[in-house]
């Protein structure tokens, strides 16, 4: 018997019900659902790298923005339980989400081409081999900081994805994984960047107390955002034509800032060390807590699968 | 040689009958996931899938869902592989698609937004869904996300219940 509209579910009888597909073992054993036995998420993809960039300015260009986006993950990751609504926590998972997959393909891109996997880059490098900025190890003390913290990294980073994506047809770097990687970002970080800029307003513009906390927490990172516009030769060897980061983060800010009654920090950069920042593997102390939580069980048992 | 698979043969009907993980009433064709079906003498039959979210966890699901099927269709080299450019837009649900998202009770995305220059910043405008069970299109925002990634919160304002929708993008 056949008709016309067979109705929602009908066409997936071979397959069973929603929990027979999470229950059946597919290939080797893995499940999806338990966080193992990943796939290179470029599988397929033409990978090799184009004539005339230099390789391991890629390699280092990718691992930077790999690196911000799995460690700032994993930062958000430790929001969940905690935050103040349950309609804030799908929200903070599901950005902690999409920036855990930007971290993969920007990983595997980089490994790719040192014969390593997206795992080996995330848990068996040393501190000093991170390359994230240091905003993106900030430990959150509270909501405030949390969303201002979240407005200033996505408005950065969509700022340099947009342009790292280019227009179509006319990329913003000569790497096209690297320019797709981009422009798939691109659409999550401007929601990420809305919902951020949304609660910025609204405490900022809200009680005596939340306007308080969230100058505060603005005056607290401020110092962390000189770091992300420093002039760096990787990104300049592998997207040369990108400019104009720096002006549209401000232009940004300062509308979200305007609206929300908020004063823009004057406070001076957080210092280098001999020049040297979380790009040259420089961290604050957080990091070294964070790569303990985010390493330690790949560490103790490097074969385990299951 | 690589000849498309056309949306006539087998080998493309049941790649394109593959379930979502996630929302197991829509297939991958009525998602858009799914962008080419190709044969090759090398590497046998080529599906080419897209990842909506880049941190889908859906898609390894959805690479060994392909290869399941098409096995037990009697097809035995199957390669799927991924393809980031350009990026997945909820433009590519089907007409099918959205017809039953709707009856699966999520609201389907509005048209994604069109840019050309800077994306600009939304302040405070809330995207608008039609409640799926009673069609008025008097609703309300709840949450900018949901349970999977593709999924925004809305209640209607007509009829009192609460809903989901597939955000635009």
């Amino acid at each position: 018997m056949t008709t016309q509209d067979p109705g929602p579910g009908a066409l997936n009888q071979d397959d069973g019900n929603a929990y027979d597909l999470l229950a059946e073992d597919h290939d080797e054993g893995h499940r999806w659902a338990f966080g193992t036995g990943f796939t290179d998420p470029l599988e397929g993809v033409d990978t090799s790298v184009p004539d005339g960039l230099d390789p391991g300015a890629l390699v280092r260009f990718c691992l930077a923005l790999g690196d911000d986006a799995l460690i700032y993950s994993h930062r958000l990751q430790q929001w969940v339980t905690r935050l103040p609504e349950l309609e804030e926590e799908t929200a903070v998972a599901n950005i902690a989400l999409d920036l855990l997959g930007q971290a993969r393909l920007l990983l595997a891109r980089a490994g790719g081409i040192v014969g390593q996997t997206e795992d080996q880059l995330a848990f068996f490098r040393a501190e000093k081999e991170f390359r994230n900025v240091r905003l993106a190890e900030h430990a959150d003390r509270d909501f405030a900081e949390l969303v201002v913290r979240l407005l200033v990294f996505s408005t950065w980073r969509l700022a340099l994805f947009e342009r790292l994506a280019g227009a179509e047809g006319a990329p913003g770097t000569g790497d096209p994984v690297l320019a797709a990687i981009a422009a798939k970002g691109v659409n999550e970080l401007a929601y990420h960047r809305d919902y951020a800029a949304g609660w910025v307003v609204r405490l900022g513009d809200g009680t005596a107390l939340s306007h308080e906390k969230t100058q505060a927490a603005l005056d607290t990172l401020w110092p962390l955002t000189g770091e992300l516009f420093r002039p760096d030769p990787d990104a300049a060897a592998i997207a040369p034509d990108v400019t104009g980061v720096s002006a549209a983060f401000d232009a940004v800010l300062d509308t979200v800032l305007a609206t929300a009654g908020l004063d823009r920090p004057a406070a001076a950069p957080l210092a280098s060390i001999s020049w040297r920042t979380g790009r040259d593997g420089v961290h604050t102390e957080a990091m070294g807590y964070i790569l303990a939580e985010l390493q330690s069980v790949a560490r103790a048992y490097p074969d385990a699968t299951w | 040689m690589v000849a498309p698979v056309t949306a006539r043969t087998p080998a493309y009907g049941v790649a394109a009958g593959t379930p979502d993980p996630e929302i197991p009433t829509l297939t991958i064709e009525d998602l858009g996931i799914l962008r080419s079906v190709d044969y090759s003498p090398g590497q046998g039959i080529v599906v080419t899938i897209t990842p909506t979210y880049s941190g889908c966890p859906a898609m390894r699901e959805i690479a060994a869902d392909v290869q399941a099927r098409l096995n037990r269709a009697g097809f035995e080299r199957v390669t799927v592989a991924t393809q980031l450019a350009p990026p997945w837009s909820t433009d590519w649900i089907t007409p099918e698609g959205r017809r039953k998202l709707a009856a699966a009770g999520i609201a389907p995305p509005s048209a994604a937004p069109r840019r050309s220059g800077p994306v600009p910043l939304t302040l405070g405008r809330a995207p608008s869904a039609r409640c799926p069970r009673c069609g008025s299109p008097d609703t309300r925002l709840t949450a900018q996300f949901s349970a999977t990634a593709c999924k925004s919160l809305h209640r209607c304002n007509a009829c009192g219940e609460p809903f989901e929708g597939v955000k635009a993008l």
